[in-house]
Order: C-alpha cells, then sequence, then structure tokens
C-alpha cells in the first residue's frame, strides 16, 4: 500500500533520515497499521462532526503584565550551541 | 525496614503524622530501595545528599517518597522521556504535577523509566533498556508508565505517578497487579509533562491501593495558569469509604469483553468472577454495547501520532537536546532526529506525517477525529443507562519480553480495551483483580479490572474500586524472586 518512493517523500517532510533497511521496513509496518486503520472507511460518518478536543473551554484571559522569565545564559545553556547571546546553528546554504 | 515497604502510602502518613515513624527514616527506607532497584525501574533516583526540602514533613504528604514517571519536568534533576535525543537534558523548571506534589509535602524519590515520548505498552521502546515485571523477570511490565508500575509493585516507591494517552498508566498497573487510574481530561496540569498527544495527555496516579490513590489524585489536580486545558476537578477528590454498590449500575460493553477478540481465557474467567462479585455487593450489572469501540485502536493510531508528529517537531538539535553536527542546517535536522530517536518514535512520526499530509488529511485524521466523536457519544449513551462502564483492562496477562516487539499492530492491541476513554476524555481506573495464567501456561499473573464513568465522576469511581477492592483482597505482594508460579 506504501511504497518506497512515498516512504522517503514523507521522511523528508518529517525531517527523519532512514537508512535504506528502514526504508524497507518503514513501507511495511506503515501499510500493514493502514491495512488495519482502513477499516473506519467503512463507517457512515458523513453527519458527523469531528472532534479535535473532548473538553469544552473557554479561553482563558489574564492581566497583560510583564513579569521576569528565565535568565537568557540558563536558557542558552541548555543549548548544543550558541554564540552571541543567541543559538547557533550551521548554515542553511552550506 | 522491609516491613516499612510494605504499607501503603497513608498508612506510613498516619504512622509519620502521630509521630510513631520518622519522615526521614521512611524516606530513607525508600532511598535504598531504590538504590537496589534490579528491574531497571528507575533512569535516577535520589542520592544521600540530595537536598531535603525541610518542611516537607509537615505538610500534608509528610515528606512521603514518590516515584515520577520521567516525562515530568523537573527542575535541574535529567529528564529524558525515555529518549536518546534528551539525554542530557536538564530542565530549568518544575511540572505543575510536581510542583502539586512538593508542595503537598511529597519528595521525588526518583524518575522512572518508560517507553521513549511514552509510545509503547510493554516499556520495550526505552532508549535507557528494559523494565522487568517484578512478578515475573522474563516479562514486560506494561508500558508506557512500566517503570513507575514496576516500582511501585516491586517495593521500590510507595507510589507513583505517570501519564496516559492510550492506556498507558492502567494497563502497566494492570499487569504489575497495582491500581492505576486516568482522571479525567483536564483534570491534572499538563505543563512541564512532556507532550506526545495533547488532547489524549493525562497525569493520573499508580499505587498499592485505592485509598492511596484518592489521596494523591488530591494532591496533583487541579487548574494551573500554565495549563489553559487544565481545570482541576470541582469539589476536589473525596476519601472512599463505600462498603458496599447498592444502588449502582454497571454496563458490561461486549465489544470490550465477551466480545473481545484476542482476550485470554483467564482474563475472560477473572473478570466474569468479579461481575459475580459486584453483584454480591449490591450491584446490578448488565451487557451493553459501544458499537464503536472497537475502531478505537484504529482512530486512535491516526490521531496520537498526527499530534506526536507536530509535538516531536521541536527536537531539531536547536535549542536543547541532542545535536549531531553537521556542515548544513537541514542535515543537522535530519542527523540529529536519525541519531535521538528510536525506531517506534520514527515509525509514529512518520505515520502522523502521513495521515496529516496533503491527499491523506481527510481519509485517516478528518475521518479519525469523526470516530472519535461517534465513541464519546456512545460513552454519553450508555452512561444515560449505567453509573459505570466496566471492562478487562488489557486483553492479556503480562507477555513476556520480546513477544511482540517484531510486530507493531499486535502490541498496539494491547489498548484495546483502554483507548477508548482518553478518546472520549472519561476518566477510569484499573484495579488489580485475581491472578490467571497466560494462554498457552505460564504462571500466575496479575488481572486488571477497568471501570470507567462519566467525566469529574472521579469521587464516585474511587469508592466504587474501593468496596470492590476490600470485597476482592488482592495480595498486592509479588513472589520475592520474581519469578511468579
Amino acid at each position: 500500500m506504501i511504497d518506497r518512493e512515498q516512504v522517503l517523500h514523507v521522511a523528508k517532510l518529517a525531517r527523519l533520515r532512514l537508512t535504506d533497511e528502514e526504508v524497507d521496513r518503514m513501507a511495511g509496518e506503515l501499510s500493514g497499521i493502514l491495512e488495519h486503520v482502513e477499516h473506519i472507511s467503512e463507517l457512515d460518518l458523513d453527519d458527523v462532526e469531528p472532534t479535535a478536543h473532548v473538553i469544552e473551554l473557554e479561553n482563558v484571559l489574564r492581566p497583560d503584565k510583564p513579569r521576569p522569565s528565565w535568565p537568557r545564559e540558563d536558557v542558552l545553556g541548555l543549548a548544543p550551541d550558541a554564540a552571541d547571546g543567541a543559538f547557533r546553528v550551521p548554515s542553511p546554504q552550506a | 525496614m522491609s516491613e516499612l515497604l510494605e504499607l501503603t502510602a497513608a498508612e506510613a502518613i498516619e504512622r509519620i503524622a502521630s509521630g510513631e515513624l520518622s519522615s526521614d527514616e521512611y524516606w530513607d527506607a525508600y532511598r535504598e530501595a531504590a538504590s537496589g532497584d534490579e528491574l531497571n525501574a528507575y533512569l535516577w533516583h535520589a542520592a544521600e545528599e540530595s537536598p531535603v526540602d525541610e518542611g516537607a514533613a509537615d505538610r500534608e504528604l509528610r515528606g512521603a517518597p514518590i516515584a515520577v514517571k520521567d516525562i515530568f519536568c523537573t527542575n535541574g534533576v535529567v529528564t529524558t522521556a525515555g529518549s536518546r535525543i534528551l539525554e542530557h537534558n536538564e530542565p530549568l523548571y518544575d511540572a505543575g504535577a510536581i510542583t502539586r506534589l512538593r508542595e503537598a509535602g511529597a519528595r521525588i524519590l526518583g524518575k522512572t523509566n518508560m517507553d521513549e515520548f511514552a509510545m509503547g505498552s510493554s516499556n520495550e521502546n526505552s532508549a535507557y533498556g528494559d523494565v522487568l515485571n517484578p512478578w515475573d523477570r522474563s516479562r514486560v511490565p506494561g508500558g508506557s508508565s512500566g517503570g513507575s508500575a514496576a516500582a511501585v509493585a516491586g517495593r521500590l516507591a510507595p507510589w507513583a505517578i505517570g501519564t496516559d494517552t492510550g492506556g498507558s498508566i492502567r494497563q502497566p498497573a494492570s499487569l504489575c497487579g497495582i491500581v492505576g487510574m486516568k482522571p479525567t481530561y483536564g483534570a491534572v496540569s499538563r505543563y512541564g509533562m512532556i507532550a506526545f498527544a495533547s488532547s489524549l495527555d493525562q497525569c493520573g496516579p499508580l499505587t498499592r491501593d485505592v485509598t492511596d490513590a484518592a489521596i494523591l489524585l488530591r494532591a496533583i489536580e487541579g487548574r494551573d495558569h500554565c495549563d489553559s486545558t487544565s481545570v482541576g476537578i470541582e469539589g476536589g477528590v473525596a476519601l472512599p469509604s463505600r462498603e458496599d454498590l447498592k444502588g449502582l449500575s454497571f454496563g458490561v460493553p461486549r465489544e470490550l469483553a465477551g466480545d473481545a477478540e484476542g482476550m485470554e481465557s483467564g482474563v475472560r474467567a477473572n473478570f466474569e468472577r468479579t461481575l459475580a462479585l459486584v453483584e454480591e455487593l449490591g450491584g446490578e450489572v448488565s451487557e451493553t454495547e459501544l458499537p464503536h469501540a472497537p475502531h478505537g485502536i484504529s482512530a486512535y493510531y491516526v490521531l496520537a501520532p498526527a499530534e506526536a508528529s507536530a509535538n516531536l517537531a521541536r527536537y531539531d538539535g536547536v535549542r536543547f537536546g541532542l545535536r549531531t553536527a553537521a556542515d548544513d542546517l537541514t542535515e543537522m535536522y535530519e542527523s540529529t532526529r536519525r541519531d535521538g530517536f528510536g525506531a517506534e518514535v520514527k515509525r509514529r512520526i512518520m505515520l502522523g506525517t502521513y495521515s496529516l499530509a496533503s491527499g491523506y488529511y481527510d481519509a485517516y485524521y478528518g475521518r479519525a477525529q469523526r470516530v472519535r466523536t461517534k465513541i464519546a457519544e456512545d460513552f454519553d449513551t450508555a452512561f444515560e443507562r449505567f453509573d459505570y462502564i466496566v471492562t478487562p483492562t488489557s486483553p492479556t496477562v503480562a507477555f513476556e519480553l520480546g513477544e511482540r516487539t517484531g510486530d507493531p499492530l499486535a502490541m498496539y492491541m494491547s489498548d484495546y480495551c483502554t483507548v477508548p476513554m482518553p478518546l472520549a476524555g472519561i476518566p477510569a481506573i484499573s484495579i488489580p483483580s485475581g491472578l490467571a495464567r497466560p494462554d498457552g501456561g505460564g504462571p500466575k499473573l496479575p488481572v486488571g479490572f477497568q471501570i470507567a464513568g462519566p467525566a469529574f465522576s472521579e469521587s464516585g469511581m474511587l469508592d466504587v474500586a474501593y468496596a470492590l477492592e476490600r470485597a476482592i483482597g488482592f495480595d498486592s505482594r509479588p513472589p520475592s524472586n520474581g519469578s511468579a508460579r
């Protein structure tokens, strides 16, 4: 149902790099799971509203008052690479 | 010392309050037990020199130790969510549930092992190794809160918190012979609880008995301004005291009981015996239906991976966690995620990305959301006739390590009876109801009985569970050598 090419396309969308072996295995496994999932196509759901969330919620608002956040150096301390008070990443166009 | 480990948390708290037991002695007994963990239940546990909160012993929970699933952010303590990608992640803050626990006077004993990002039903998807079931160490503890369940059952923690998205508290509780409860969606804060499927994830207790579950739920529930979906439980949580089930009606959905595929004969027989006990206690039991419940697994395995694929997009090697060095930004993203995520997480990201991709969205995600509506409506209809719905928690007792790892779909079916409730947002509790042998032979292992109720019916549900627990009289002590007969 899902072929290698589709797996590679989805992997690209998800920013996952898969080995050749993983691509083959994923094609088989995803096909098997989706085949099971396909059973829901037998249900008549035309007039059914979709549910994204189970609790009826109203927006919660609070006063828009400034308050301290975490110190910048603490947050940058968690990063794999930081420089000049910012997260450092390799160039997008290397 | 070992006698202290047999107390329920409520019993220990009472002894500390009366001055019969010191909070530090209780803490030390568990710190020692945790440091001798042979089940791989803990990823981190408190050391002798770990700082103690001096005021804890004066508050409600009297400094009682608690194990928390490693999905909850803990200030300055490594929080991995069972993933290589967060191997050295030290959060700057406590999760909402952790803050509540500390405020109530609990002390964090350890962080428990889990399936990576809570994706799994056996704890075999942890980047940090399998957790062993204390009843039989050749078997899984269930998942994804497998470390929490094994720690509580194995006397390495008096109680624990976990998270449940499709059964991740109730199923491991069932497989380890303890109590596990998934509260109503919104009862407990999700702030700082590393996200898997945000519309389903909910924090709840894993305990030795129902009273402890009530005490723990009471400590953690409540509105949190950092989680706009948290509402708490109106009126709070009452301590259970009910001794009979007179005047209450219980519906047994044939789809999740008699007609359920793959349900072991021992589990069926135990369920029937438990239903007879419900009747002996004065409860009224009749068959009912949840016609769309059999489609729960299908809907769940579209919706949860879809939400996960979006939630896990944040692990990109930029702001925290692992980075695999590369010359180019896209290559850095892809290499980091290749190295940081395990096989099941990759599978679910792929599944979720596929079902959200243009061209497939309506067929999968859109339809699954409509199935979710139907499942919730089925419960609404059932609760017009019945106070509670009861089912076996897991179709099988604990299976062997490695038994289902080669077949993702077989693993997913472990959640068959637990998945419909989170899809409807309603609460459910699993209590141990006895022992049964697996089909095909093997040792006697714990079986769980699941009670589900309408949204925010936690206090009543705990009362029912309490009455039934007393009638069942389950001995929660696993065989001392971890090899059940």
